[in-house]
């Protein structure tokens, strides 16, 4: 029995159903469907939505953002975060930046991107970019000055190239914490792209939680965060984890 | 040939190497031996080309092996292409002869944390032959073995030395090693450590003192 119980799989399912049930019983004390519907309730509206294709539009759009932001940010956060893990001058001159960075509300640097920039695509993307890159940067730059210098060492020796240093020797090492930023970046982004939508674009879940916000629809509103939610778990469990236990195959051989 | 001429060495104030000089010519082995911290792995990653932070000026070929105290391997390739990926230019199948003859070709397909040190240290060997070196380092390669084990490894390196015929420059604790291997004996002494005395084995000719030639 307690064998099952730690199955992580067992584990997940069980504790998911336990957010369940506080749901239930929020709702059973609430009595209210427009505060807090059951969550059978939410089907119906699920349903219609999906069948209109207007779920599955700004479900795409919002996806289509978070890679758009995703990729830039990691990888001018990685370089970065590189960079200043290696050489000590950059990181000198960029890690007040860096402070700066990280403790701006991501909603100030929303609305002065859309104030600057205006109110387009390009801004959007930028102001979710410049909310990440800070991050990665720093959890890099601890990937980077980690990296083992004897490793370093026998790769000068034999005169690896660049490109076969890169994809044998350092990126292997720096993985846990790419893995680490990815995780994290995938979770903030997302979050940050809403915003973003609730602000300034007419398409998303983000511009339909607005909308529905204005209605005082909570269903519509749980209906399509929990659509989103619905996705980033499958990410997470078909892309995420799946490339992090191939990465990692030599630690448990 | 190799020619080293290391005037100083320092790590911030502490002055590690002063005034180091000697020749090394193609096919001849050496050996450094000295206390442990006289600054014998320091004068090896001056001479292999790791560490250019030093005065003096050093002559060595391109192609360079180096066998480290640690056998220092990638842990996430397999055993096969820790030799492929760090020569490029070796077929799979020449890199699979060199696991051949260092006798860990059973194990070409796993990965090196699941080796024992004792075979780790010949992937380590098979890595340093396998780009045909003009000069091979070693830095103590047989330490923490059981004595049989070192003993086959050192057998080992004596084949694969006359095979190849690089320039060797070994620095070891045991007596035993040196002898074996090496005509010379550099020994390296005093704080900052230089060179205190050269002794030639077996046959060649004997000196004492310090070997300058600074031609
Ligand atoms: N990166 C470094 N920074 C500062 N000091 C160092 C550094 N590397 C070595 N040293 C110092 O240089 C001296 C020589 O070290 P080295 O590793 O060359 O000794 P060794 O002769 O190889 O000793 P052992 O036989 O124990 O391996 C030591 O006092 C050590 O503390
Ligand atoms: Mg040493």
């Amino acid at each position: 029995m307690s064998k099952t119980l730690q199955h992580p799989a067992v584990a997940r399912a069980l504790s998911l159903g336990l957010l369940l049930t506080f749901w239930i019983a929020a709702a059973e004390l609430t009595a209210d469907a427009s505060v807090l519907p059951q969550p059978w309730m939410l089907l119906g509206p699920f349903a219609e939505a999906l069948a209109s294709g207007a779920l599955p539009y700004h479900l795409g759009m919002t996806l289509w953002r978070v890679v758009c932001a995703f990729v830039p940010a990691m990888a001018i956060g990685a370089a970065l975060g590189f960079l200043m893990g290696r050489v000590p001058a950059v990181d000198q001159w960029l890690d007040p930046w860096l402070v700066v960075f990280l403790n701006l509300p991501a909603l100030v640097l929303i609305v002065l991107c859309y104030l600057w920039i205006g109110l387009n695509e390009a801004a959007a993307i930028l102001a979710v970019v410049l909310n990440k890159v800070p991050n990665v940067a720093t959890i890099l730059r601890e990937g980077a000055r980690a990296l083992d210098p004897s490793l370093g060492a026998m790769a000068e020796v034999y005169r690896m190239r660049p490109l076969a240093r890169l994809r044998h020797v350092i990126l292997p090492q720096l993985a846990p914490f790419i893995a680490g930023a990815a995780r994290s970046g995938i979770a903030v982004i997302w979050k940050i792209v809403l915003v973003v939508e609730f602000l300034g674009r007419s398409s998303g879940i983000g511009f339909q939680i607005h909308f529905y916000f204005q209605l005082f629809d909570v269903a519509m509103v749980l209906v399509y965060a929990l659509s989103f939610i619905g996705v980033m778990l499958l990410v997470e469990a078909l892309i995420l984890q799946p490339s992090e236990r191939r990465v990692r195959r030599w630690r448990t051989a | 040939m190799i020619k080293v001429d290391v005037r100083r060495k320092a790590f911030g104030e502490e002055e590690v190497l002063r005034d180091i000089q000697f020749e090394v010519d193609v096919g001849e082995t050496i050996a450094i031996v000295g206390a442990s911290g006289i600054g014998k792995s320091t004068l090896l990653r001056l001479i292999a080309g790791i560490d250019h932070d030093f005065d003096g000026k050093i002559r060595r070929p391109e192609k360079i092996g180096m066998v480290f105290q640690e056998p220092v391997l990638l842990p996430w390739r397999s055993v096969a292409e820790n030799l492929t990926l760090v020569h490029p230019e070796l077929g799979s199948e020449a890199a699979l002869s060199g696991l051949e003859r260092v006798g860990i070709l059973d194990k070409a397909r796993l990965f090196p944390g699941q080796l024992s040190l004792g075979q780790q240290r010949r992937l380590a060997l098979a890595r340093a032959f396998a780009g045909r070196p003009d000069l091979l380092v070693m830095d103590e390669p047989y330490v923490s073995l059981d004595p049989a084990t070192a003993e086959e490894m050192l057998a080992l390196t004596e084949m694969l030395i006359a095979e190849t015929g690089p320039a060797v420059i070994l620095v070891t604790h045991s007596d035993v090693e040196a002898q074996r291997l090496a005509r010379r004996h550099l020994r390296l002494h005093g704080r900052p450590a230089t060179i205190t005395s050269e002794l030639a084995t077996g046959s060649a000719s004997v000196f004492s003192g310090v070997h300058h030639d600074r031609a």
